[in-house]
């Protein structure tokens, strides 16, 4: 499996692109205010409750700082993966390059692990450099660090979902916007299953809320790690990249 | 080293070729010839295993281009029709990469990079965008990726298409230079080139093969007489007449007369050099010879007159080529 050559030229791609280098400060950009105005929040909290012990007792830095801050930026990435995605393959069917590439000794596997794999790398390191924040609340307050970490798996379980989905959606069209909408419309109908499930109640509300995306990285961010939850992001995960294997395939048979 | 067997590719309803059959031997250069839409890429696609064939097989190197297509592509270099690179990434890099994914160990890469970059005049721009090459630029570039592996068959379309004369001829020499070690298969619309660079010749229209064979071979096969043109100056009938008695001439036409002079087309039987015969009877009449030029049969009229004999003749393929007289 030569997945390596692979990986490097997609990386090479979106960083010689601007794509990369755009993606990373937008996201940077948008997760630092949504910390520093989440953190600020609480350190106001703290000062008002030093004059108040009994509101002093529901204060948790873990729960009110790092909580939120994983499900804001979660919403972030649900906007952002698309167009992370959305190049893969619809760019290389646009420009044909898919036939060089498909026609050099790699199986289509190998391929389709690549790019999802520099993908699921680019996302990392968005994700990674947001650690800085955590490592800011440490300097000023304790923090609790285990459901700091399962909260980082639970975001890169999640992106790992949304990255499949992308690259799914980015095998079935030459068209860049097209891949993007229909990711980040499928993802956000997976997003807000869960609302609907109040409605619904009873066995079906049970399974819409398991089916919902937001539902499950909830339990991350408070420091659960449940194999339920992690099953459901690796199942959607595979899932979606065992259908963008097909739908090479169908491509191939359609010429 | 390629052999293709009653191939066949449908798109929906629509066959792009049908019942397609060649062979083409190690070491030669085949030119794939045919107007647009004819099924020439169709068939390229299918040799480099991009699509699989509706039925059918073909063999690249001994391999079965659909069940063993990971043998097949190790052994091919293929360049399709406009020359899809990547916009963003540098020539180098993107050299190395596509040697690295078709398997050549990191110190032999360097190598083959920088031989390929020679041998097809890219060193040059070695550090610049892809996006940013002339279109000459690009498809050198492309031409360059299909023979970093060193492959034994190259499956090329169209390579010289969009490039300015003096890279044209360079890149034919490239191309030329590769026979023997390597079997090449090009398409092309430039018929000179063909005579020029391959040894054979297939010609498909409308998805079928309606010849293939060496070229000087076709030529004789479709035009079984050689032609004369010679400019006289004389009274017409009687040059005509005169020139028609000589044994082995089969037809005589003159073209437009000037300043007394006339052109006349000789038709003799191929084999029959009416050359010295025709300077003897002008001698002979006291005409003035002004000219006397033997005029070759070039492919691109064999290939005018398979294409538009295909179509009036309602696509019967073996007539056409069997019948070949004029």
């Amino acid at each position: 499996m030569r997945i390596w050559p692979i990986f490097k030229k997609e990386m090479r791609l979106y960083f010689t692109s601007p794509v990369a280098w755009v993606v990373l400060t937008i996201f940077l950009f948008i997760a630092g205010y949504f910390f520093s105005s989440i953190f600020n929040f609480f350190s106001q909290a703290s000062i008002q409750s030093a004059m108040n012990p009994a509101m002093g007792r529901e204060l948790n830095v873990t729960d009110s700082v790092m909580r939120p801050l994983f499900s804001n930026i979660s919403v972030i990435l649900l906007l952002l993966m698309p167009l992370v995605t959305m190049r893969l393959f619809a760019e290389e069917r646009r420009a044909g390059t898919i036939e060089l590439l498909l026609t050099y000794p790699v199986r289509d596997g190998a391929v389709l692990a690549g790019k999802y794999l520099a993908a699921l790398a680019l996302y990392t390191l968005m994700i990674g450099l947001t650690a800085l924040y955590p490592a800011i609340v440490v300097y000023f307050a304790r923090l609790e660090l285990g459901p700091v970490l399962t909260g980082y798996l639970g975001l890169l379980l999640m992106g790992a979902t949304f990255i499949a989905v992308g690259v799914f959606a980015s095998s079935l069209t030459d068209n860049q916007i097209v891949a993007a909408v229909t990711t980040f419309g499928a993802l956000l109908i997976f997003w807000i299953l869960g609302w609907s499930a109040d409605y619904a109640g009873g066995a079906l509300g049970r399974v819409l809320q398991f089916l919902s995306l937001l539902e499950h990285n909830d339990s991350f961010s408070k420091g659960v790690l449940d194999t339920k939850d992690v099953l459901y992001y690796v199942n959607f995960a595979v899932l979606a990249l065992f259908l963008t294997l097909r739908s090479l395939e169908a491509r191939r048979w359609k010429g | 080293m390629i052999e293709v067997d009653h191939l066949t590719k449908n798109y929906g309803l629509v066959a792009a070729i049908r019942d397609v059959s060649f062979s083409v031997s190690p070491g030669q250069i085949v030119g794939f010839l045919g107007p647009n839409g004819a099924g020439k890429s169709t068939t390229m696609r299918i040799l480099a295993c991009f699509m699989p064939a509706s039925s059918g097989v073909a063999r690249v190197a001994g391999y079965d281009v659909f069940r063993q297509s990971m043998e097949v592509r190790r052994r091919i270099g293929y360049l399709p029709e406009n020359v899809p690179l990547y916009p963003d990434m540098r020539v180098a890099p993107y050299l190395d990469f596509v040697a690295e994914v078709k398997g050549i160990g990191r110190s032999e890469r360097r190598r083959r990079v920088a031989d390929v970059m020679d041998r097809c005049m890219v060193a040059d721009v070695q550090n610049r965008l892809i996006g940013k090459l002339s279109k000459g630029y690009r498809q050198r570039v492309g031409l360059a990726q299909a023979i970093v592996s060193d492959p034994e068959v190259l499956i090329l379309d169209e390579p010289t298409i969009g490039l300015d004369p003096k890279q044209i001829t360079e890149i034919r020499s490239l191309i030329k230079s590769l026979a023997g070690q390597h079997t090449v298969i090009l398409s092309t619309h430039i018929l000179p080139e063909v005579s020029m660079v391959c040894g054979g010749v297939i010609i498909i229209n409308n998805g079928v093969i309606v010849a293939q064979g060496p070229i000087d071979t076709l030529v004789e096969q479709f035009f079984p007489t050689s032609r004369l043109e010679v400019e006289i100056v004389g009274p017409p009938s009687a040059v005509r007449e005169r020139i028609r008695a000589i044994p082995g001439v089969l037809s005589v036409q003159d073209q437009a007369p000037a300043n007394g002079a006339a052109r006349y087309t000789i038709e003799a039987a191929r084999g029959r050099d009416v050359r010295a015969e025709i300077f003897q009877l002008a001698a002979q009449q006291r005409w003035d010879l002004l000219e006397l030029r033997r005029v070759g049969m070039t492919l691109e009229e064999v290939f005018i007159r398979i294409v538009a004999g295909e179509e009036s003749a309602d696509g019967s393929v073996e007539k056409s080529v069997g019948e070949a007289a004029p």
